[in-house]
């Protein structure tokens, strides 16, 4: 059988200060709850405002291309692989559009396929007909220069070829039209 | 058509969970056993309807039924048979079911072994099993459909997460979780406790075996846990204090302070709000775990996935601890315990630092994993706690408890004198003491080392005390053999000694940590066919390469042989397998084990010179002492518990007049 507790009848069954004892908890949920606020693999890059670690990329039936040579451009390099499912899928048309659309306005668009077989690579370049620069990684030494961690992740590069902006996930026409646009302002 | 079946089924299993909680709810306020056996006949459907979703799931993963969206993201036409039923526990959705089927199963056997007893707490323990069991399918009939469908239907699936296609996939989670779901089982007779006002120590008397087998599983699920650890990731580690590794042990500490400080209530009284609060904490602690798992709060190596189910999760872990402490604080007043502690040095003060130096620990690890939460909330940086923390933290507290562990139990209750004290422990001591003499010259820059080691032989030199003192006593007393008087002094006190022999596989278990943490060696080195590298006392010579094609993937390895101060030993073949679907290599070590070291080699890289054509392989080489002694810690562990848990042969006339003792007492 159920009693009922004093307490509820005024008595002087529970003493406030008790009852502030469940109560504690609650700051501690109100914790956890703000962690679905953040993105734990949302990691700040240390290399923002810093010179972009300089590389050299063997570009699939091209010739290889170097950072240094590309100085004086803004330099969108962009981390992707054929089995990154959906977001690379997604932002493959967002960066062809992007480099035909800002080519002519010292813009260079460069992909590095990352942790993939040249096959599966070729695959998808063909079947988003990309047309900028794209290249291996083999044995991932530009990936690691870049700190990064994740695919798909974008480093926007500006002239004097300091990072200018770190983006983790698809890029969209929004992060051209914010990050990218401004920097070709002479 | 298995998708709706299944649906239903879950969505059914809501609905009876409700009625189970409602029914058993009823029976509690108005003594209704007619309701109570309607609620028994439910716990049993419920059983029934979990096992037909899983073997329905089972069902659909085997066929490979892409049409059902759990199955296309764990297997794929090349997943062998075998993974693709053990597909059932590789991710979320699927392992909810496998926490409601141990949780079922649970209810109904609570059900059904008490129908005829403890007539005033079993309607509100029902109530709150039902009530999980409704919460557990609740979140199986909306976030986390196991069947919810893939349009359009792919062609072919993802795959199982490839470090999850392992032999021993079948053990870590069901074991893990049967520890997890057993802790429910003492919380609701907590509860039932609190709500009916019957508040002696019959709760957890009734719940020992629980308790203990709770216990059991989850230390045995979090040693799976590191030995899948030790030999998938390849990192050669076992233990990283990786959050999600942390929110496993989190219960098990709770549980094992629990476990002692039962004991104290039961033979004085005391510690009734303590026990009752830690039972919360502890039931708290496995939803916490889950939680953490699952919400992609904080970052974790076992974050598989992310769902809104975090939520869920959160939502209730809050509602059962400010509804369970609401009613802890309710009962507060007639919880006073009718012991004191009588002396400064006695075996309630040795379970009492014991609990306080587990919380400790537990409270420290808490706060390291909840850290960067905390970090990003106030400061707004990002900041990781990693192994030198807890490892820091924990340590000097391990120690401790191991120097308990060992003098605890030869304490007396009540009092033991500082004289009595010495002479008990005095042999132990020496003991300890030559041990830590004769590892001098070996681990002298190990300081700490050489504490637990010589702790660890403390403990089991204690042991060995007891064992042999009880056995002569039992030889002069009644001229038993002295075999025989140490089979019938475990069987006269089963859980006494099956706990000496629990305690002897924890002080193993840590002899293989101590030795494999300090003193292991390692060597990173690329090797061109038919070199050689050393390392410890062995060579190693890499012959070759060698390449295979299985079902889901490509596999490389490394043919290397093993020479002891010249002779050989063996031959090893470390592999890397390369998934044809993640593109990811994931490196396959391989061992040799002896009881003194474990040889670990992984292969990180390999390579064909172009030129020479000549094989090239990167090989990262360890040398780990004493990890074979983890693996034997756990066995023994195993035995003791299966000492302890032994029922007496005439265990339902004990537990009686035990029962109605307590009530006496109280």
């Amino acid at each position: 059988m159920v009693e009922l507790p004093n307490g509820f009848r005024g008595g002087d069954g529970m003493s406030w200060k008790k009852a502030l004892i469940p109560l504690a908890v609650l700051p501690l949920i109100g914790l956890l709850a703000y962690g679905f606020t953040t993105d734990p693999r949302a990691i700040p890059s240390p290399l923002v405002r810093k010179q972009a670690p300089p590389f050299t990329l063997q570009v699939y039936d091209g010739k290889p291309l170097s950072l240094e040579d590309l100085r004086g451009k803004v330099v969108v390099l962009n981390f992707w692989a054929s089995w990154c499912y959906p977001a690379c899928y997604e932002e493959a048309p967002v960066l062809q559009r992007m480099w035909q659309q800002y080519r002519d306005k010292g813009v260079v668009v460069v992909g590095v396929d990352i942790q993939d077989t040249e096959a599966a690579g070729r695959q998808f370049i063909d079947r988003f007909k990309l047309t900028f620069a794209n290249g291996p990684d083999p044995g991932g030494k530009i990936a690691i220069d870049y700190g990064v961690y994740g695919v798909p992740e974008t480093f926007v590069i500006d002239r004097q070829g300091t990072i200018a902006y770190k983006h983790v996930g698809a890029f969209t026409d929004r992060n051209v039209a914010e990050q990218v646009a401004p920097l070709l302002a002479p | 058509m298995i998708a709706t079946i299944g649906s239903f089924g879950l969505f059914l299993g809501l609905v009876l969970s409700v009625y189970g909680a409602g029914v058993s709810c009823l029976a509690a306020r108005r003594d209704r056993p007619d309701l109570l056996a309607s609620a028994r006949r439910t716990a049993l459907v419920l059983v029934g309807l979990t096992v037909l979703a899983g073997a329905l799931l089972i069902a659909a993963l085997v066929t490979l039924d892409f049409s059902i969206r759990y199955v296309a993201n764990n297997t794929s036409r090349g997943t062998a048979l075998y993974y693709r039923v053990t597909a059932l526990w590789g991710a979320l959705e699927g392992s909810i079911i496998l926490w409601a089927l141990w949780l079922t199963s649970f209810t109904a056997l609570v059900a059904w072994r008490y129908r005829a007893r403890h007539r005033e707490l079993m309607p509100t323990v029902l109530t709150v099993m039902f009530s999980v069991c409704a919460f557990f399918f609740l979140i199986m009939t909306v976030p986390a459909s196991p069947f919810a469908r893939a349009w359009p239907v792919p062609p072919d699936g993802r795959g199982l997460n490839v470090l999850l296609e392992d032999t021993y996939m079948f053990s870590h989670p069901p074991i893990l979780y049967l520890g997890f779901v057993g802790f429910t089982v003492p919380y609701a007779f907590a509860i039932a406790a609190l709500v009916s006002g019957r508040l002696t120590s019959e709760w957890a008397i009734i719940t020992r075996r629980w308790t203990l087998l709770a216990w059991y599983f989850l230390s045995l699920g979090n040693i799976l846990g590191a030995w899948w650890s030790y030999h998938v990731l390849g990192w050669g580690g076992y233990w990283a204090w990786d959050p999600v590794e942390n929110a496993a042990i989190m219960p098990w500490i709770l549980g094992t302070a629990f476990l002692h400080s039962v004991m104290i209530q039961e033979r004085r009284g005391m510690l009734k709000v303590w026990n009752l609060a830690l039972i919360i904490l502890t039931f708290a602690m496995t939803l916490f775990g889950t939680f953490l798992t699952r919400s992609g709060v904080i970052a974790s190596v076992h974050a598989f996935s992310q769902s809104s189910i975090g939520l869920y999760f959160l939502a209730f872990l809050g509602l059962v601890l400010v509804v369970s402490l609401s009613m802890l604080v309710w009962r507060s007043d007639r919880l006073r315990g009718h012991g004191e502690l009588e002396a400064p040095v006695c075996r309630e003060s040795a379970f009492l630092l014991n609990n306080v130096v587990l919380v400790g620990i537990c409270f420290a690890v808490f706060l390291g994993t909840i850290f960067p939460l905390l970090a990003e909330l106030v400061r707004g940086v990002k900041v990781s706690v990693g192994a030198p923390f807890f490892n820091q933290v924990s340590i000097p507290l391990m120690a401790l408890l191991l120097f308990l562990m060992g003098a605890g139990p030869l304490m007396a209750w009540r009092r033991a004198t500082l004289d009595h004290l010495r002479r008990i422990l005095l042999r132990p001591l020496v003991v300890a003491a030559l041990i830590g003499v004769a590892l001098y010259p070996l681990a002298r820059e190990y300081p700490s080392a050489l504490l637990t080691f010589a702790l660890c032989a403390f403990v089991l030199a204690t042991v060995v005390e007891e064992f042999w003192k009880g056995a002569r006593a039992r030889q002069r007393a009644l001229g038993e053999p002295f075999v025989q008087a140490l089979g019938s002094l475990t069987r006269r006190n089963k859980r006494r000694y099956g706990g000496l022999v629990v305690h002897v596989g924890v002080a193993l278990l840590v002899v293989g940590v101590a030795g494999s943490s300090g003193f292991s060696l390692e060597r990173e080195i690329t090797l061109k066919q038919g070199e050689s590298m050393d390392i410890g006392r062995y060579r190693l010579v890499f012959r070759g390469l060698d390449a295979t094609r299985e079902s889901n993937h490509d596999r490389v390895w490394a043919n290397i042989s093993v020479l002891n101060q010249g002779k050989p030993v063996t031959e090893l073949q470390p592999a890397r397998k390369h998934f044809l679907r993640d593109n990811q290599p994931i490196s396959r070590a391989v061992m040799r084990t002896t009881l003194r070291e474990d040889l670990y080699v992984i292969l990180t890289g390999a390579d064909v010179d172009r030129g020479t054509s000549l094989h090239q392989a990167t090989l990262k080489v360890l040398v780990r002492p004493l990890v074979l002694w983890m693996w034997i810690g756990s066995l023994v562990m195993t035995l003791g518990t299966v000492i302890a848990v032994w029922p007496d042969r005439r265990a339902a006339a004990a537990e009686a007049p035990a029962a109605a003792a307590e009530a006496a007492v109280a």
